[in-house]
């Protein structure tokens, strides 16, 4: 497979098109939305949080690449039961995934796995950190 | 070889081969077609060469030193200087003030301009402005209490002047617009500007980065007062290019930047300031890359620019072809897009317009396109270019662009249609 064709493996293009989480959340707790300056690519996330103080549940409202949106679905398929301090956890792992070859995430993100080829794309990078940093905001 | 590469007055084969990066492969297994020139053109071998020797034969810092590489550094960048005006039509090579680019240009009039600006006093822009012609005058806003208006856009992505009679009011002191705009390509109806701003006693400021690589440029035709150009867009050096003001203007300004250079004589109290251009040039220029934009005005001036013209006009009429957008008549043997999916965001021909080609595909990201021309070789550029509020205007979060430069050929633009159809295979 080679590096666009990794990058656009059908993984991708199915968490992408299965868009998890995508739609505005009633009765939101709080809603982020964040840019990124490069490209105008903008990325809302409505969170609810619960009694538990855990989220109870995400939506997400996405313009931008196909990267973005399968991140985004990836976290709408996840999040439930998380905090901003998982959270964060997980697009550590990530980050350390795109940008210094770790060991893709396990457990409950192991997921995000699908886009260690964006490693090899420093410019696509932040495409698939967006989402984190809203829902992250939004969780906090 | 198609008519579009090659005609007796225009031989695109004979300039590429002056630019060595368009020998390169992308990936080290595909050639580059690069048609990004909209965000930094290529530089030929003569630039190359003119800076290079310049480093190694003439450096040293300009207008202090009295030893010979200091005199014929002075020398070089003077000459760069008069090449520049030349270039513009300018009255006198003093009008010219090297800047970093069009960006330092504009922030350079939105300082010393603007200092001569009162509270309630009107800027007018328009809503197609590169970030570059907005934000320095929203900072001034926000600085100064000047008031920020705008002109709106046609739906055809042409700066709206039939909106000036509205917009232009009494209190307005400059009109700050693009020559042409970097999404759309539309060359803005100048002489209506013009107009506009001498009925109320404005001055006017043309954003030059995307027109000035398309051959010279005749700032007194044009009847304005600031021009502002970047280098590495017209086959120069990066961190280059040129803030061009009417004299009997820039002579009133204040400073922008101080330092070194740009004063007459300095007390610990206070300091009096140079004549023109030196007042605008503070510290140690650019000098190397001056020289190597005074290369690039040489070079151009070798090739047929109305030749040229012709050519990139008729390469922008293939991809407009190409992309569907005639009519919407047309379409690729057996592709997809014909099917409506691109749309050619600003003029649909190449009337009044130069080739910068922005268009949004229905269902495919601009990055993913991109990202995925870039297996083909193809550079494109994909985001709102600088451009965010007249993309938001039209509801997009960005458009991919191609923009074409005379070295450009055929196969540069089959390549980018070709690949654009393989894109849309494989995300959707």
């Amino acid at each position: 497979m080679t590096g666009l064709d990794a990058l656009y493996q059908k993984d991708v293009l199915k968490l992408a098109a299965q868009a998890t989480g995508a739609g505005k959340l009633a009765d939101a707790t709080k809603s982020v939305t964040v840019d990124n300056p490069l490209c105008g690519d903008r990325v809302t996330f409505d969170v609810r949080i619960g009694a538990d103080g855990t989220i109870a549940a995400v939506g997400h409202t996405v313009k931008g690449c196909v990267l973005c949106q399968a991140s985004a679905s990836v976290i709408g398929a996840n999040a439930k039961g998380e905090t901003a301090v998982t959270l964060g956890d997980a697009r550590d792992s990530l980050r350390a995934m795109l940008k210094q070859g770790a060991a893709a995430p396990a457990g409950a993100w192991a997921a995000l796995a699908t886009f260690a080829a964006v490693s090899g794309h420093k410019s696509r990078h932040e495409c698939v950190l967006l989402p984190f940093e809203a829902v992250i905001q939004a969780a906090r | 070889m198609g008519a579009a590469e090659s005609t007796q007055a225009f031989d695109v084969e004979a300039v590429r081969a002056q630019f060595p990066i368009l020998r390169s492969l992308v990936h080290g297994r595909v050639p580059l077609h690069y048609l990004d020139n909209a965000a930094t053109s290529q530089v030929p071998d003569a630039v190359l060469a003119a800076m290079r020797r310049h480093d190694e034969t003439h450096r040293a810092n300009v207008k202090r030193g009295v030893h010979f590489l200091a005199e014929a550094a002075t020398d070089a960048y003077d000459a760069a200087r008069g090449k520049v005006a030349r270039y513009l039509n300018a009255r006198a090579d003093r009008e010219v003030i090297f800047t970093s680019g069009t960006t330092g240009a504009i922030n350079l009039v939105a300082h010393a301009f603007g200092a001569t600006l009162k509270p309630g006093d009107e800027v007018v822009v328009s809503g197609l402005e590169h970030h570059s012609n907005l934000v320095p005058w929203q900072l001034l806003r926000d600085r100064s209490g000047i008031r920020l208006k705008f002109l709106p856009v046609t739906d055809e992505g042409r700066i709206d002047t039939g909106a000036l009679d509205r917009v232009v009011s009494e209190r307005c002191k400059l009109i700050a617009v693009t020559h042409v705009s970097n999404v759309t390509g539309a060359i803005t109806d100048v002489p209506l500007i013009v107009r506009a701003a001498r009925t109320v006693g404005a001055r006017v400021l043309l954003d030059g980065a995307q027109r000035a690589s398309h051959g010279p440029v005749d700032v007194q035709g044009l009847g304005v007062d600031f021009y502002a150009i970047s280098g590495h867009k017209m086959f120069g050096p990066t961190g280059i290019g040129a803030l061009w003001g009417r004299a009997e203007i820039l002579s009133t300004l204040p400073p922008f930047l101080g330092g070194g250079e740009m004063i007459r004589t300095v007390t610990l109290e206070k300091s009096t300031w140079a004549d023109i251009p030196a007042r605008f040039e503070a510290g140690t220029p650019a000098i190397t890359q001056a020289v190597g934009l005074g290369a690039a005005i040489d070079w151009h001036a070798s090739v047929d620019n109305a030749a040229a013209t012709i050519h990139t006009a008729k390469l922008a009429e293939r991809v407009l072809d190409g992309l569907g957008a005639v009519g919407g008549k047309k379409r690729l043997d057996g592709g997809r897009l014909s099917a409506g999916r691109v749309r050619v965001i600003g003029p649909q021909t190449m009337e009044r317009r130069f080739p910068v080609i922005a268009f949004a595909v229905d269902g495919a990201h601009p990055h993913d396109i991109c990202q995925i021309l870039d297996g083909h070789g193809v550079a494109l550029r994909g985001g709102h270019h600088c451009a965010q509020p007249f993309h938001e205007s039209r509801n997009l979060t960005g458009t991919t662009r191609a923009s074409l430069a005379l070295y450009n050929n055929a196969a540069d633009v089959d390549a980018l249609l070709t690949g654009l159809d393989d894109a849309l295979g494989k995300l959707t």
